[in-house]
């Protein structure tokens, strides 16, 4: 039976991380994720959770600390955000590649330059080729759902790799929503027990993590991770059809809204795919064929369901709440045109720049993009990308 | 237990043979002694810092090490050891393993003293239940004899190379032993290879069955970047002790002890003659640099031997 509570998003991570109840959780303090370990300490001090917490004097410290204890053989927790996020980004990459099944909750936050504590994906976007899955939440619905079932995506045999499920900092992380939080015996059963294959304290088989990889054997492991990388569409796929049979609530790799009959679509990530849907059901109203398009998984990338979802659109806007300082838009944008290209689709694209370090994103700001889209869609130039919400 | 070599050498080796240190090299001979004194019985699991040991003892689909062990990165070898640590208490808590696991982390001065050394002290502080042996060779070796903060003073290294407007390294050597001892964690320690190597087995076996967080540093020096004759490390050694540049003392539970005073205390110069890295203070005009060194190395000594208690 679903219980009824209003929560956070941080408090929904929390109230997954009580239910799941890790082995080690090793974290470091960094808005706005700096709660989620609050509540751990305040759990385990009520004697609600068993997890040994290992208090790091830094981020890195705190992957580090988690890459050494999923690799002894149980499973390993952290939450981070920002610069803490990209203080681990060498550490991201070991993980990975050591096949080690740690899932950390992310609260994107801009990264610093200037500092700025507020959302957008510059974080999480700046690591998206560390080999780790990346799912994205829009509520604190959706970040506890994907934290109960990261688990099971991260430890599968088919996959084995570290997976990050993120939400946005304050939008997300602080605001109080109304939310679904499944049995704590329901949750314990979903998620299951860790058996890993060969750890650290196996008495009966010590092995070595992390050796010298030399060019005799680098190229095979890296191809061998981007094929788990492959087959973790299916796991995610799966794990998910398996919690909506729990919980009733389904998720996919991506979320079409309203696309079935689209002519003008935008993609985006995370919270802002709220506003979006509100802007489409307005412009509906007015007879305007909107729809959207929610990435919730970015790592693996979805792209041949994008192309599939965007195959009858006569305009498309990419939104990224993160810069490439390319000179040519953002990670959501070049990939999604990439996936565009590979399908044959000949869609009007335009990438749009938006929303960083908290600048506010408002039903308003849609319309607005729908508006350039229509345009586009009547023949006018799609420019490679574009600010919006900014003073120009 | 009393120490008898004959008797510890013939424990099973847990570092096996075929690694590709080189030969004359410290390192590998710290690692063999400390983990001899792993009782038999007893598991362990070694963390290694990115360093000439990991790189020479790990490489893919070999490993030298007969216990459990892992590298993740440079800077973060302590940190990774609580991890695997923190796990441990857990899987006993939950009565998921029987065995008694001991943890130990190596790592050269570099992924100590330096890029290292939040990782270590943190760890340290938060009581981690393992040991830290630092196999120092007072310079980044891996990558080509770099100074780091534990490279003695006026040594010659690749960037601080010594010429007509420089000396070599400008500053003294970090007291690491000493910033650990101030972490007041129960064991910490500080030894080289001297005579039948009672000294480093010895602490070794302290460190590694005292409760809680332990710190080992063990002057371990290297051939190629100290210039000296590979058969000569043991007099090298000696020389450190016997010199007072490297005194052999221990902290246990906050209580100073000196292990070995010199009978007659050799002058600097014999310990930095047979080192190549020190050639160039041996050439006329240079005295005045020697006795400086030698300055040092006493005014240290006599603050040792306060902490001592004057014995």
């Amino acid at each position: 039976m679903s219980k009824r509570d209003r929560l956070s998003g941080n408090e929904a991570v929390a109230a997954a991380i009580r239910q799941i109840d890790p082995d080690v959780i090793a974290a470091f303090p960094i808005t706005p994720s700096t709660e989620i370990p609050q509540y751990v300490s305040q759990f385990k001090a009520e004697g609600r959770l068993s997890t040994e917490f290992v208090t790091v004097e830094s981020e890195h410290s705190a992957i580090s600390a988690c890459a050494g204890a999923q690799a002894a053989g149980v499973r390993a927790m952290t939450a981070t955000s920002s610069a803490g996020f990209a203080l681990m980004h060498e550490m991201l990459y070991v993980v990975a590649s050591d096949r080690l099944p740690v899932v950390m909750a992310v609260v994107n936050r801009a990264l610093t330059g200037p500092i700025n504590i507020n959302n957008d994906h510059s974080d999480s976007m700046g690591s998206r080729d560390s080999g780790w899955l990346q799912l994205y939440s829009e509520n604190a619905q959706e970040a506890y759902d994907n934290m109960l079932m990261a688990h099971r995506i991260a430890e599968s045999p088919e996959v084995m790799l570290p997976v990050m499920v993120c939400q946005d900092g304050f939008i997300t992380s602080h605001a109080v929503e109304n939310i679904l939080l499944e049995d704590d015996e329901a949750v314990k059963a979903f998620v299951g027990e860790y058996h890993p294959k060969d750890y650290l304290l196996n008495p009966a088989r010590p092995v070595a993590f992390g050796p010298y990889g030399i060019s005799a054997y680098y190229m095979e492991l890296k191809k061998q991770q981007t094929e788990a990388m492959e087959r973790s569409a299916a796991v995610i796929r799966e794990v998910s059809r398996q919690y909506g049979h729990m919980t009733g609530r389904y998720y996919d790799l991506i979320e079409e809204y309203r696309m079935e009959d689209a002519q003008l679509a935008v993609i985006c990530i995370g919270s802002s795919a709220g506003t979006g849907k509100a802007a489409v059901d307005e412009l509906r109203g007015q007879g305007i064929q909107a729809g959207l398009l929610k990435i919730r998984a970015f790592r693996p990338f979805p792209g041949r369901e994008i192309a599939a979802a965007l195959a009858r659109v006569k305009a498309v806007g990419i939104m990224d709440k993160a810069d490439g300082f390319s000179g040519s838009g953002g990670p959501l944008g070049a990939e999604v045109r990439a996936a565009l290209y590979q399908a044959k689709a000949s869609v009007p694209a335009v990438n749009f720049i938006y929303g960083l370090g908290g600048r506010d994103v408002r039903v308003d700001d849609f319309y607005n993009i729908f508006g350039q889209l229509g345009d586009m869609a009547d023949g006018a130039e799609a420019p490679m990308y574009r600010y919006i919400g900014v003073r120009e | 237990m009393a120490y008898n070599l004959k008797e510890w050498s013939q424990r099973p080796e847990r570092f096996a043979p075929g690694h590709r240190m080189c030969a004359g090299c410290g390192s590998p001979i710290t690692v063999r002694a400390v983990l001899r004194a792993v009782c038999p019985g007893d598991r362990a699991v070694v963390t290694s810092a990115t360093s000439c040991l990991e790189v020479s003892s790990c490489i893919y689909p070999y490993t030298t090490w007969e216990d459990s062990f892992i590298h993740t990165a440079f800077e973060n070898a302590a940190a990774t050891c609580s991890g695997v640590e923190a796990a441990y208490q857990a899987m006993k808590k939950k009565g998921k393993l029987d065995q008694t696991y001991k943890f130990i982390t190596f790592g050269g001065d570099g992924g100590t003293y330096d890029i290292g050394f939040q990782s270590l002290s943190g760890a340290m502080e938060r009581g981690t239940d393992m040991v830290y042996v630092c196999y120092d060779n007072e310079a980044y070796m891996n990558t080509g004899i770099q100074r780091s903060s534990s490279t003695p003073k006026y040594a010659d290294t690749t960037t601080t190379a010594t010429g007509s407007r420089s000396d070599g390294k400008v500053q003294y050597k970090k007291d690491l032993t000493k910033i650990m001892a101030g972490h007041h964690i129960p064991y910490v320690a500080q030894t080289t290879f001297i005579g039948n190597l009672k000294d480093l087995h010895e602490k070794a076996e302290k460190a590694i069955y005292t409760p809680g967080p332990a710190f080992l540093n063990v002057l371990s020096p290297c051939p190629r970047g100290w210039r000296y004759e590979t058969a000569d490390i043991m007099k090298i050694c000696k020389a450190a002790v016997d010199s007072c540049v490297w005194p052999l003392f221990e902290v246990i539970d906050g209580k100073w002890i000196l292990n070995y005073q010199p009978r007659h205390k050799l002058p600097v110069e014999d310990y930095l003659r047979p080192q190549g890295r020190f050639r160039h203070l041996f050439l006329p005009g240079n005295e005045h640099l020697i006795a400086e060194l030698q300055a040092n190395v006493d005014a240290r000594w006599e603050e040792l031997l306060k902490l001592c208690g004057g014995n």
